[in-house]
């Protein structure tokens, strides 16, 4: 059971919120990861409030309750604002990220003991591998809940995504939804120009496993493919949700380019994109 | 010079295998993955015996760890294997992220360490990899000396809730520590006291360095020998204590002198008592193939290089 179950109207406004966090955190330090966060916003969102089981009182094994692991880990502004806004800390330390002794750190990590951070994450291709562990532990503790593991696309070029996909399917892991943030693009320009990922619902089934893919930006479609995905679980292979969203969703002149990848914007910048991310009653940390 | 009768010859992996088995039926959290390796990490019985909580990896190192600090969080203590190369250096970001940064209590078991791999060559006797694990912050580092030691090392690490490097190798050796030795780690093992010289070893060297005292008090020389199992966190207090008493050190072990126990040993000393040290290591090399005992030899880890080392280090003394 979702402790939140919001509506998708309320699914709205809170990704609003959760975009105005994203740039204001960036903004602040000059310094972190604005585009894949922008574009993951809707997915998290969704998982945190509304399809996940999980108890935001944090537990570091996490018996009993679905998990969530951040593979692209250099999207923690995204992370974080949804762990703080359903009640894993308090929203005010959304202001200490990436500064000096801080729990939120430029990744994702357990170190300082931010809750919702089961591992570090940041140097790419690892997520999956640990969900994949978390998920058997899983089956051993006679734990019926589901891990969760979100990868960036420029992270498939990493070899031990692919050593863990194959894992999976041999060891038939049917207890893991993976997802990937299709988003096209990657430091150095878009996937295509850097390292072409090819057919990936082809390649990922040909690995043994159960691909989905929809719309991460638009929930009413999001959703559904996310029920669905649940739904395949259990049946012996693997599940993963080959996910079409726009780097910089929500902030026009953030969109459609890898350029904002890694850069933070300006005071003015700002401003535009707070216009653009508008929410009926605000309540910005 | 004390003796130290055995009775048989054993390879310290076989101790890791006997450990794993008996932690099995004692602890149903423990759980073993191995990538392709488990004959020669001697986890086949745990494997039969416990089907259910061995997963076989194949040749993917990489995984293998994320899978153990993933196993980690749901209460799993996880116990990977293969052989020391493929432990350390083929997975050392993936050990430093998603183990020793995140904090997991994974064991890192790792065989076939050292030039005592013998035949296959340096692309597979690594000699760096005790530098590269004591590195780590939160990462604690183990190279038993025995079959039984090694067996009692296997199951202490269980109890110790955080990352553990555990070192071991191929060729029988020695069986001469207790079999129902409590382990602690990083409690030294004063093995003999003497007066001349401090002998710190570790690993395959403990028996070199037994050979050696022998060698020594023949030669008048009363040399006090200490088991450094633990290399990390290191038992400063022992190793000061002694060299307090004989005023020089040998340290030896199977590892490159650059990052290994000799270094963790300087530093020590360097911090708290200055004092003359040598160290029986290998010189900045890689491996070749050859039988253990001709590489031994060839490397300098013998227990007539103890014996050297020894007496270039009397002969520093103020």
């Amino acid at each position: 059971m979702n402790p939140h179950n919001k509506s998708v109207e309320e699914l709205k406004q809170i990704a609003s919120q959760v975009r105005r966090d994203i740039v204001r955190m960036v903004h602040a330090v000059n310094s972190g990861h604005p585009g894949g966060s922008l574009g993951c916003t809707d997915y998290l969102v969704a998982l945190y409030f509304r399809v996940m089981n999980h108890n935001p009182a944090f537990n570091m094994n996490g018996n009993g309750e679905d998990l969530f692991f951040l593979s692209n880990g250099h999207i923690s502004p995204v992370w974080y604002s949804v762990l703080a806004r359903s009640g894993y800390f308090e929203v005010n330390e959304l202001a200490t990220f990436r500064k000096l002794n801080s729990r939120l750190q430029g990744h994702p990590a357990t170190e300082e003991g931010l809750p919702g951070v089961r591992v570090a994450s940041g140097s790419l291709g690892q997520g999956l591998s640990v969900a994949v562990g978390a998920a058997q532990a899983k089956k051993l503790n006679q734990d019926n809940n589901l891990v969760y593991v979100l990868m960036g696309d420029g992270e498939l070029e990493e070899g031990q995504v692919w050593e863990a996909a194959m894992y999976a399917a041999h060891h038939k892991v049917d207890n893991i939804i993976a997802t990937i943030d299709l988003n096209g693009q990657q430091i150095d320009g878009s996937t295509e120009e850097v390292m072409s990922l090819g057919n990936l619902r082809a390649k990922f089934e040909a690995f043994g496993w159960t691909v989905l893919e929809g719309n991460g930006n638009e929930l009413e479609q999001l959703l559904p493919v996310l029920e669905n995905a649940k739904n395949e679980t259990g049946k012996g292979k693997p599940v993963i949700i080959l996910m079409h969203t726009e780097m910089g969703y929500g902030v026009d002149f953030m969109m459609g380019s890898h350029k904002w990848h890694g850069v933070a914007p300006n005071d003015e910048q700002l401003e535009k994109a707070l216009q653009q991310l508008q929410v009926q009653e605000a309540s910005d940390y | 010079m004390k003796e130290f009768p055995y009775s048989e010859k054993k390879d310290t992996r076989s101790g890791f295998g006997a450990g794993l088995l008996e932690l099995g039926r004692t602890n149903p959290n423990v759980v073993g993955l191995c990538a392709d390796l488990t004959g020669s990490l001697k986890m086949d019985a745990f494997q039969k015996e416990f089907p259910e909580r061995f997963f076989q990896v194949g040749i993917a190192e990489a995984n293998m760890i994320g899978l153990a600090a993933g196993m980690t969080i749901g209460g799993k203590i996880p116990y990977t294997g293969t052989f020391a190369n493929f432990s350390t250096g083929r997975v050392y970001d993936q050990i430093r992220q998603s183990v020793a940064y995140s904090g997991k209590n994974v064991k890192i078991c790792a065989s076939h360490a050292g030039v005592t791999l013998g035949e296959d060559g340096a692309t597979h006797q690594i000699l760096e990899d005790i530098g590269m694990m004591k590195m780590l912050p939160h990462m604690t580092v183990i190279n038993p000396c025995d079959f039984n030691q090694t067996k009692a090392a296997t199951i202490a690490i269980a109890e110790h809730d955080g990352p553990v490097y555990l070192r071991f190798g191929r060729p029988v050796v020695p069986n001469f520590t207790p079999a129902d030795q409590k382990f602690e780690i990083g409690k030294a093992v004063m093995l003999n006291e003497g007066t001349d010289v401090t002998i710190v070893a570790t690993g395959h060297l403990v028996w070199k360095a037994i050979l050696a005292g022998h060698i020594l008090a023949e030669k008048g020389i009363n040399a006090e020998i200490i088991n450094i199992h633990t290399i990390k966190p290191l038992d400063e207090e022992a190793i000061l204590k002694s060299v307090a008493k004989t005023g020089c050190v040998v340290t030896a072990e199977e590892h490159n002198r650059i990052g290994g126990l000799g270094d963790s040993v300087a530093q020590t000393l360097a911090k708290n008592n200055p004092t003359p040290q040598e160290y029986v290591a290998t010189n900045d090399t890689f491996g070749e193939s050859g039988t253990p005992d001709q590489l031994m030899e060839k490397y300098g880890l013998t227990e007539n290089d103890i014996v050297a080392a020894v007496e270039r280090v009397i002969a520093r003394k103020k």
